[in-house]
């Protein structure tokens, strides 16, 4: 499966990041190699076979609806690169 | 042999007795694991950040802890490093990455508490791939670290500074986490004890996620005793992740009496084949021959569709892994770019351009790709139906095999640089452990010898939470390796 710099810039605005002109270059052949590679796996037959997106066979594991102590707000912004007034600060939106 | 030379060389277990018993104080033992580590960083850079004040603080805490209720801590003064992507309170966690260089956590993994519990003390968090993506520690924005029996070449990876921190006697004991390789084949390059619990044993709350459904965390040793007590301390049912099994906790390190008779031992044939270097392979063999004359029954088995495993893994991790970093987006934690910027969608996008190294862009790209409309079915579905043959063909060798054994990495360690403008290369590196966490089960691996003076590991694989199984063989094994008595002095100071 060759991938061509149109498509990566397209996966790469998919992903959020900007590419520079070099990087798209690199990534076009090492995308295309390594899913060269992975083509593989189209000629197992799994038409009877069901997919495992977890491999331990647990399901809805639930607890009680209680309140719990949880961070404090201070502490969940301590990280943030902008903050106003207690809220994330962010550019313009729309 | 000085004092420090001679403490450094103690095991886990060991220096846990001598300081309960009063032979050796807390601070003794913290201040010559100290002084080593300063004496070893600058060939090895084994860590991203060390926290001598905080040990030296910690140490005081828990004999104060000891002291005022006799409260029983195992493990009290043994110092321990922990991997950076395992957050750790007040104390920097990077996960090797540009992205969270600042980032300062405000709770401690479920690992990190376990162990801070036991009154093992933390000296540093150990250098890593970045966010564990890559098989050599060479992607780590804060630069690579040195293989302690060779220093032009890579400790493995991801988990590469945990490995070379205990391999060179920094620490006794570590922690990393192991997506598809990233404890055990590390272990391999540097002449450790690795272990990757079944999937669910230990809790994954705390450690940055990477792939969820493959990421493990566990312990890191030069012995398999260690190694096993270590596992003792971290696993365990855990509220705070939905995936963590609830199971009784055997205490493993005690329990191991090193019974091989009559074990049987199934060969992968996938596994142990003509990728996997003449070396590594001649030394596979002559431990599968000590192996027999332990008592244990061995013979060759076939999981035809391990063929598939390195393919399934790229997939299905870089899935995962474009979805799970899909959070560093520059808002509530992490680096911003400091770059002028229109709007937001601008923000995010050259935040993650200017935060990201070319490994994590590459494999996020990959998963991006194999999730995205008209290509979801051929890659990422197709993948997950390949990995239930996969752990099928695991469940049918069970029927036969109490135990599985491969080569660890069909390699000794590569030169730095050597793989890293080829990932398909430096994919292949993970070929012979990737099988282990698709399949969700509980593998060790063990040094077993050195190929042209670089250390070779042996992977033991179990059934779903055999870890008792797997530890005793490897117990067994190491004794008759006696690999660290023979090997030591390579990797000290004289």
């Amino acid at each position: 499966m060759a991938i061509s710099e149109e498509e990566v810039e397209h996966i790469a605005k998919l992903s959020a990041f900007f590419l520079s002109d070099e990087e798209k270059k690199v990534f076009a052949k090492q995308l295309s190699e390594v899913l060269d590679c992975a083509d593989v796996i189209s000629e197992v037959d799994t038409s009877n076979v069901k997919p495992t997106s977890y491999i331990t066979n647990l399901v809805n594991v639930l607890r009680e609806d209680e309140v719990k102590p949880s961070l404090s707000i201070e502490e969940v912004m301590k990280n943030a690169p902008h903050v106003y007034e207690g809220v994330f600060k962010v550019p313009r939106i729309i | 042999m000085d004092f420090k030379n001679k403490l450094i060389r103690k095991s886990a277990l060991e220096l846990a007795k001598l300081i309960a018993t009063g032979e050796l104080s807390a601070e003794e033992v913290t201040s010559a694991f100290l002084e080593r580590i300063e004496e070893a960083e600058p060939r090895l850079h084994a860590f991203i950040n060390l926290f001598p004040d905080f040990a030296f603080e910690e140490v005081s805490r828990m004999e104060a802890r000891f002291q005022k209720d006799g409260e029983n801590t195992p493990f009290a003064g043994v110092p321990v490093a922990v991997k950076d992507d395992l957050s750790t309170k007040e104390l920097l966690t990077t996960c090797g990455s540009k992205m969270l260089e600042n980032f300062v956590p405000v709770y401690d993994a479920t690992v990190v508490k376990k162990v801070k519990d036991a009154g093992v003390v933390l000296l540093g968090k150990t250098n890593m791939d970045e966010f564990a993506a890559g098989s050599s520690t060479e992607t780590s924005y804060f630069g690579p670290t040195m293989n302690p029996w060779d220093t032009s070449r890579v400790p493995g990876g991801s988990s590469g500074g945990s490995a070379a921190a205990v391999a060179s006697y920094e620490v006794p004991w570590a922690i990393g986490s192991d997506t598809g390789g990233s404890i055990r084949q590390p272990a391999s390059f540097c002449g450790i004890v690795g272990m990757k619990p079944t999937y669910g044993l230990v809790s994954r709350y705390g450690l940055t996620a990477f792939a969820s459904s493959l990421d493990q965390v566990g312990p890191m040793a030069r012995n398999v005793k260690d190694c096993a007590a270590m596992l003792g301390v971290i696993a365990g049912h855990d509220s705070l992740d939905g995936t963590s099994i609830q199971v009784e906790i055997p205490g493993y390190s005690g329990m191991l009496g090193g019974n091989v008779k009559g074990v049987k031992v199934g060969v992968v044939k996938e596994l142990a084949g003509e990728s996997i270097e003449a070396g590594v392979l001649d030394l596979f063999n002559r431990s599968l021959d000590l192996l027999e004359g332990l008592g244990a029954c061995v013979e060759e088995v076939s999981l035809p569709s391990l063929k598939y495993a390195l393919s399934v893994y790229s997939i299905i991790a870089s899935a995962e892994a474009s979805s799970n970093l899909a959070r560093y987006d520059g808002v509530r934690y992490g680096f911003r770019t400091d770059e002028p910027v229109e709007d937001v969608w601008e923000m995010y996008a050259k935040t993650r351009a200017e935060g990201f190294g070319m490994e994590v862009k590459r494999r996020i790209m990959l998963g991006t790709y194999v999730l995205s409309a008209g290509h979801y079915d051929q890659y990422y579905s197709k993948a997950q139906m390949i990995r239930t043959l996969i752990a099928e063909d695991f469940s049918s060798a069970w029927e036969k095999c109490d135990l599985l054994v491969s080569p660890t990495s069909p390699t000794t360690a590569f030169q730095l640089g050597e793989k890293l403008v080829d990932p398909l290369k430096m994919y292949m590196a993970d070929m012979c452990t990737i099988p282990v966490n698709l399949a969700g089960i509980p593998a060790i691996s063990i040094p077993c010898g050195l190929s042209d003076g670089l250390p070779v590991g042996f992977q033991i694989m179990g059934p779903p939470l055999g870890e008792l199984k797997v530890l005793d063989v490897a117990y067994a094994m190491e004794g008759a390796i006696g690999f660290e008595e023979k090997t030591a002095e390579k990797v000290l100071p004289s």
